[in-house]
């Protein structure tokens, strides 16, 4: 590869977080003074935790690249050090080219402000100058198609409007390398697919994507090359349906059916946590019901209603279901100190793999989101009458629950 | 970052290496940032007022009900001397100063935990934050200089030529502030108590300064310690420009300005040291 075209350079790049091991969350100086007092001598321990360890990496200019790799693989670390959000510990990355990023949809809207002000807002906050702004504004407005509501504050606009919204700026950025970071886990079907159009377009005007997603399938339709993360080093490069393909092929991992979670280091505000998930029922059997419970926990006095999202997943990212409370009732939630949901997914039946669990709590914008919160396996067990043909299970995603009948052969016609 | 280039290979555009301890700011950085310097400045000031019933009439009122309530405690129930101004126009005057102070001070100190989000997941000079802070206190700053305009006839005082110091008294009272205020915002990161402790520590410091009383009441005995407050020298100045009262002390104001430029100075360089760990700890 010559280096006169190179869009970035990633040289020895290291990451180290230290992190501080605390039983519990103290939210309030009186919650902190008082476990002061009660353990005065407890000291928190710290551990130095490799989020980026020894990364080389070269990408092209105009090359679309996708980075895959489980939870805490350290894709997000790498986005945020490109991004010069949080600095690296050790080694050098180059970048030839004004750099924007798009790490999570929404962050910098305000509210209070109409969809007209938080366009100009989120603009200038993403780097995007005056001017920049008023030239593409119409072009902003007609992507998220909410072109009635501008002088609306955002916070009466739907979930859907809100971020239809603050993707179309992100998406309006001018700068020659893009990173982006699973943005399309909310938002519609149909605007998913507009989405990575958006991105298609991008990339073919010879502009540097980086692409951070877990739906697999995604990254085999945009991205040429993908680079497999593992415990913060690189573990394959290369073209990203071979890297997509070994990703997985490769050893199964196990499946988690109850899990507690820090309350810190994830996505979204965090006035909520999810702290705790579990799988009640056995899932093996394909008809069997998933029931999915999870403890949420209010980390901040002020936290708003909400409501929440289950989605369950396929090994390449494929989001099997997509379970909305608000499709049910109360469908939104009070937030207590804490609160306990129980989800019971009866159908789809699910053919033979591996699925996972993200939980997602949402009010405007993410609260928390918990990808891979659990893991099941779905056996190849027939849940059909006939056991005979395994075969329906490479087809498919789901299994119909379907029953068939013998109807007597009448003839078309006039039937006296 | 500074960007070395070898020669035969292209110029990188940005180079990201590990922080150096003590780097300085990137005034460059920061002056490509001023459209969003201006407009986190706006939304500040568009939502202070949003979903009340009120709105602009605040500004106006607030003011005028501190100086109003000063006036009536120390003017006529405790009956102190006004250097021979009505102690409603001493009282604001001696309130422009100090609202500056205040505000710059609490605003400021607010700014990065109040858009943790943002420090979070996106990336801008992060001074660019606590800088936007300021001009919501100088919007505040311009309405009561307006409303002191309409008091100087009805308190029957004409300022004197004593007026035309006042941007430099301004300009110490921002330098004071600003300085505490940075340190607090980057402290405020890693450490909310500062968010409980500054309410406490500003109302305190309002009793021992010059606001609702003249530096001439305070006791000899213990005016040397009272003037090691750099705000007794720039409030004094305040009043001063304001309403041409008071004698200046020489020495009282250099203090008061050196004090506010080492405050600003550190307040930088204690802020450029804590940014790199924003991100991570915020």
């Amino acid at each position: 590869m010559s280096s006169s075209d190179l869009a970035i350079s990633v040289r020895g790049l290291s990451k180290s977080y230290t992190i501080r091991h605390q039983e519990e969350h103290h939210v309030t100086l009186a919650e902190q003074l008082l476990h002061r007092a009660r353990h005065p001598f407890s000291s928190q321990e710290r551990e130095t935790f490799w989020a980026l360890s020894d990364v080389d990496l070269e990408v092209r200019q105009g090359e679309v690249l996708g980075l895959i790799g489980r939870n805490g693989a350290g894709k997000s670390t790498l986005l945020k050090v490109l991004s010069r959000i949080t600095p690296p510990t050790k080694g050098e990355v180059r970048l030839y080219g004004r750099v924007g990023s798009l790490l999570e949809v929404g962050t910098g809207f305000h509210p209070e402000l109409t969809g007209r002000e938080n366009v100009y807002l989120n603009g200038a906050i993403l780097g995007m100058r005056t001017k920049e702004i008023d030239r593409r504004f119409d072009e902003i407005v007609a992507f998220a198609g909410v072109e009635k509501f501008l002088d609306t504050p955002v916070k009466r606009f739907s979930s859907g409007m809100y971020v239809r919204l603050a993707f179309a700026v992100a998406a309006h950025l001018d700068t020659e390398i893009l990173l982006v970071d699973e943005v399309l886990a909310v938002g519609d079907a149909d605007f998913q697919r507009k989405c990575l159009g958006k991105m298609e377009a991008v990339a073919s005007t010879g502009r540097t994507v980086l692409f951070v997603s877990h739906q697999l399938a995604s990254i085999r339709q945009i991205c040429e090359t993908a680079v497999e993360l593992d415990k913060g080093m690189i573990r394959r490069v290369g073209d990203a349906r071979d890297v997509v393909d070994e990703y997985l092929s490769a050893d199964g991992t196990e499946s988690i059916t109850e899990r507690s979670f820090a309350s810190a280091g994830r996505p979204g505000t965090g006035d909520l946590r999810v702290r705790h998930a579990q799988l009640d029922a056995p899932t093996y059997r394909p008809d069997q019901e998933k029931r999915v419970t999870f403890r949420i926990e209010r980390q901040a006095l002020g936290a708003a209603r909400f409501y929440f999202v289950v989605v369950l997943r396929s090994r390449d990212g494929t989001a099997v279901s997509f379970c909305d409370s608000r499709l049910t009732d109360p469908g939104w939630y009070d937030p207590a100190d804490a609160l306990g949901i129980e989800l019971v997914v009866t159908h789809p039946w699910l053919t033979v793999g591996q699925y996972s669990v993200d939980i997602m709590l949402l009010s405007y914008g993410l609260l928390d989101l918990v990808e891979g919160a659990l893991r099941f396996d779905v056996s190849d067990v027939s849940p059909y009458p006939n056991p005979e043909t395994d075969d329906v299970h490479r087809h498919a995603h789901v299994l119909p629950s379907f029953t068939v009948k013998r109807r007597r052969h009448r003839h078309d016609g006039v039937t006296a | 970052m500074a960007v070395s280039a070898t020669p035969g290979e292209p110029r990188p555009f940005l180079v990201i290496r590990p922080p150096r301890r003590w780097a300085p700011f990137n005034l460059r950085e920061l002056w490509q940032f001023r459209d969003l310097l201006s407009r986190f400045a706006r939304r500040d000031l568009t939502l202070r007022y949003r979903q009340t019933a009120l709105g602009v009439v605040w500004v106006i009122l607030q003011p005028l009900l501190a100086a109003g309530a000063l006036a009536f405690v120390f003017g006529s129930v405790a009956g102190l001397s006004s250097s021979g101004v009505p102690y409603f126009a001493f009282a604001f005057a001696g309130m422009l100063g100090w609202n500056v102070f205040s505000g710059v001070l609490t605003r400021m100190s607010g700014s990065l935990v109040g858009n943790a989000q943002l420090v979070s997941k996106i990336f801008f000079p992060r001074l660019v934050l606590p800088l936007s802070s300021v001009g919501s206190v100088l919007v505040d700053f311009l309405v009561s200089m307006a409303m002191m305009a309409v008091i100087w006839p009805l308190a029957g005082v004409a300022p004197g030529w004593s007026l035309l110091t006042l941007p430099l008294w301004l300009a110490a009272v921002l330098l004071l502030s600003s300085g505490i205020g940075l340190l607090a915002a980057a402290l405020m990161v890693p450490y909310r108590d500062v968010q409980y402790v500054l309410p406490v520590a500003t109302q305190l410091l309002l009793f021992i300064s010059p606001v609702a009383y003249a530096l001439a009441r305070v006791p000899h005995s213990a005016r040397f310690l009272y003037e090691l407050n750099p705000l007794t020298g720039l409030l004094e100045g305040f009043r001063w420009a304001l309403l041409d009262i008071g004698r200046l002390d020489a020495f009282t104001t250099m203090w008061a300005f050196g004090c506010s430029l080492v405050f600003f100075v550190a307040g930088c360089f204690a802020f450029a040291h804590m940014e790199r760990r924003f991100a991570d700890v915020i």
